[in-house]
């Protein structure tokens, strides 16, 4: 096969995975500052998608255009979520959480579909089937635009965490939560924001995966088990990691795609998952815990 | 004064009241499955992908139940009682509610679109006696487990084939030209490998004048195709031969405009690329496609009607494969309970063994079964999509239009 294809393929799966990196960074920032996994973290970006569909179906808005204001209405989901109800169960053993997230992402997706119906739908923009080509290599745009946005959204949350001071208390309190509230934080607050955060995140996500793939109610699951894989692979609560782990999961899938059969290329996702359980338990850029 | 009573024997107990009530349940039970098995409709369960992966095709199938009651009444035959139920795209869903079906009383079940949850039916209706009628359905090995209550109105994937390529080569003949290499992609489920099987089984019987160059399988829930693409036109093929579904036709397209390649031809065996979703998705970039399908007689009287019906019922929406055969089932239901004059399970499996329906749809001689309950006199066509409309162009006694040739380029259709 010639290399101008497996460049092509490896280019494809980098702009994919920055995409999946974003997804996934927002299940990694909720659980690094709130100790909660996520399960309703795909049907959470379901619902972004379809905010975003309905926007360009009724009124033709850009899903990069409505991102913004995509990602306030996530994140004002995610704010009254954990303020309203998971703050209730942060002390309660952690299958009493999992049962009330996953309890979440059931009514998501049978609400989604109640409203939007089975059908996968798409958004059709005026560049919907571009693609640039370089010589021999062909990028296709949406993936490009999309993966884009990703890194100045990824960017502008690391400054947030790193050089405001709301970011470094989050951060202040993800490293000791004892000590937060000794100086005096409002940690169940700031928690409330965390989760808001990590939902704008997966809410700026899907908008960008509607420009790369079909939506329909049941693909939250799927998106969910993905983000997993990316932020163990990347490392449990690492911000830098999760980027890092969507973008290597995204190559995996790309390359195995066109090395072996494509049918079987998850198969390899989840073999690089086991070899960084097997290698590196904490994650790529994890850190060890004692 | 002691009053003994005389009727002491007949005193109210817990036992007595149980009894009573249990003899009013009976009562009322037995007289309501009398009159069940005694009404003039016939209970036929009609099972469907209507969620999950397959949901869109399984709507479209629903159409063809939609315009059944009318024309079924016009045919002069008995009405039909449908219960519907979702197999949500899933093998084992899709034996629960063949399952749950029969235990609401189901007397025939239809459906169920899919190859690996009409087994998983054809298995639950032979254990309880029901009859079955599969309306679209490939896989060969459904007629063959010697099943005496399974019937099959639709090809199977050795039949799709068989007539695939004897139409293709009637096309290459009509055009005087044919790609010389093709690269195979094809769904990997329970009919993408059926079909696989039998295209290398069927092709070398056919002396095609093409060679095959690769065959690429992908993920039915694959949400993007990129890279089968870009393996697929590395190959340097001039032609893709397909086995597909909806989803996946869309994805492909998609890619192929945006890895700008425009192959001489794109020969699907399968459903996917003629359906409404797709012509309504993909607009102008829809056009030209040959699928080489189980199909319908645009010449047949009764295709007509269907047309007709079809255009009141769901507006915009062309006559399928999904709806010729899915309202075929229920006319071989219809037909056979007029003629058992009974919802005897074993009756009816008797009357619809026996059918001999002429004024049908599908292209062939009409509906017949063999002794292992399939429809083997039926014919496939090639269709062409034309500015969003379906036009039948081979076999030559089925056809009502002339095939265009070679595929529009992707970047020059305006």
């Amino acid at each position: 096969m010639p290399a101008e294809l497996y460049l092509n393929v490896a280019i494809g799966g980098v702009l994919t995975g920055l995409v999946y990196g974003l997804m996934a960074l927002g299940l990694s920032v909720i659980f690094g500052v709130v100790r909660v996994v996520n399960f309703a973290h795909g049907e959470m970006m379901t619902v972004a998608m379809y905010i975003a569909l309905t926007l360009f179906s009724a009124f033709h808005l850009d899903p990069l255009v409505m991102l913004v204001p995509i990602a306030v209405v996530l994140f004002a989901l995610g704010y009254a979520l954990q303020a309203g109800l998971i703050n209730m169960f942060i002390a309660r053993p952690e299958h009493s959480q999992f049962l009330l997230l996953i309890a979440i992402a059931i009514i998501i997706v049978n609400v989604l579909l109640i409203l939007f119906g089975p059908d996968s739908q798409n958004v059709q923009t005026a560049y919907a089937y571009q693609s640039f080509q370089y010589g021999p290599l062909i990028v296709d745009a949406t993936k490009l635009y999309a993966a884009s946005t990703a890194i100045v959204v990824a960017a502008a949350l690391f400054g947030f965490f790193r050089y405001t001071q709301l970011g470094t208390a989050i951060r202040a309190c993800a490293d000791n939560q004892t000590g937060a509230i000794v100086v005096g934080l409002n940690v169940k607050q700031l928690y409330a924001l965390t989760f808001g955060i990590g939902s704008a995140c997966v809410g700026a996500a899907g908008c960008m995966l509607l420009l790369i793939f079909d939506v329909t109610p049941s693909i939250g699951p799927a998106y969910t088990l993905l983000a997993f894989v990316i932020v163990i692979t990347g490392g449990l609560g690492s911000m830098p990691g999760a980027i890092v782990g969507g973008v290597l999961i995204g190559v995996t899938e790309a390359v195995a795609g066109l090395l072996f059969t494509p049918s079987a290329k998850s198969m390899f996702v989840f073999a690089i998952l086991v070899l960084v359980l097997l290698v590196r338990p904490q994650g790529i850029m994890g850190q060890r815990t004692a | 004064m002691s009053r003994k009573s005389s009727t002491s024997s007949k005193r109210v107990t817990r036992r007595s009241v149980t009894r009573s009530l249990g003899a009013v349940v009976l009562a009322g039970i037995a007289p309501f499955n009398i009159v069940r098995a005694q009404g003039n409709t016939l209970k036929v369960g009609v099972l469907l992908p209507r969620s999950g992966v397959q949901a869109g095709i399984g709507q479209d199938c629903q159409r063809g139940v939609d315009i059944a009651p009318s024309i079924l009444k016009e045919l002069g035959l008995p009405a039909l009682e449908i219960m519907n139920a979702d197999t949500e795209t899933k093998v084992e869903i899709a034996r629960s509610r063949a399952e749950k079906l029969i235990s609401d009383g189901a007397q025939v079940l239809v459906g169920a679109f899919d190859s690996g949850q009409s087994t998983a039916i054809a298995q639950v209706a032979e254990q309880k006696g029901i009859p079955y009628i599969v309306n679209i359905a490939a896989a060969p090995q459904i007629t063959e487990q010697g099943y005496k209550f399974v019937f099959r109105n639709f090809p199977t994937a050795g039949m799709i084939l068989n007539d695939a390529f004897a139409n293709q080569k009637e096309l290459f003949e009509q055009t005087g030209a044919a790609p010389k290499t093709v690269v195979f992609m094809h769904i990997n489920d329970t009919f993408g490998t059926a079909m696989k099987g039998g295209i290398g089984a069927v092709m070398p019987k056919f002396n095609l004048p093409y060679a095959l160059v690769d065959t690429i399988a992908y993920d039915p829930a694959a949400r993007d195709l990129s890279v089968e693409v870009a393996k697929a036109k590395a190959t340097g093929a001039d032609a893709l031969l397909m086995v597909s579904r909806l989803n996946d036709a869309i994805l492909l397209t998609r890619e192929l405009v945006k890895q700008r390649w425009s192959p001489m031809a794109i020969l699907s065996m399968g459903p996917g690329w003629y359906e409404d979703q797709y012509l309504k998705t993909l607009g102008k970039l829809s056009d030209g496609p040959l699928s080489f399908v189980p199909w319908y007689d645009p010449n047949k009287p009764l295709s007509k009607k269907l047309e007709d019906a079809l255009a009141k019922s769901s507006v915009g929406v062309n006559l399928n494969t999904n709806h010729v055969y899915t309202f075929e089932a229920l006319l071989i239901a219809a037909d056979a309970y007029k003629r058992a004059g009974s919802s005897d399970p074993t009756a009816l499996a008797d009357a619809i063994r026996k059918s001999d329906i002429t004024n049908n749809v599908s292209p062939g001689p009409g509906i017949l079964f063999n002794e292992k309950g399939q429809n083997d006199k039926l014919k496939g066509s090639a269709i062409q999509n034309r500015d969003g409309k379906l036009l039948t162009v081979a076999p030559k006694v089925a056809a009502n239009a002339k095939v265009e040739w070679p595929l529009t380029p992707y970047d020059k259709r305006g």
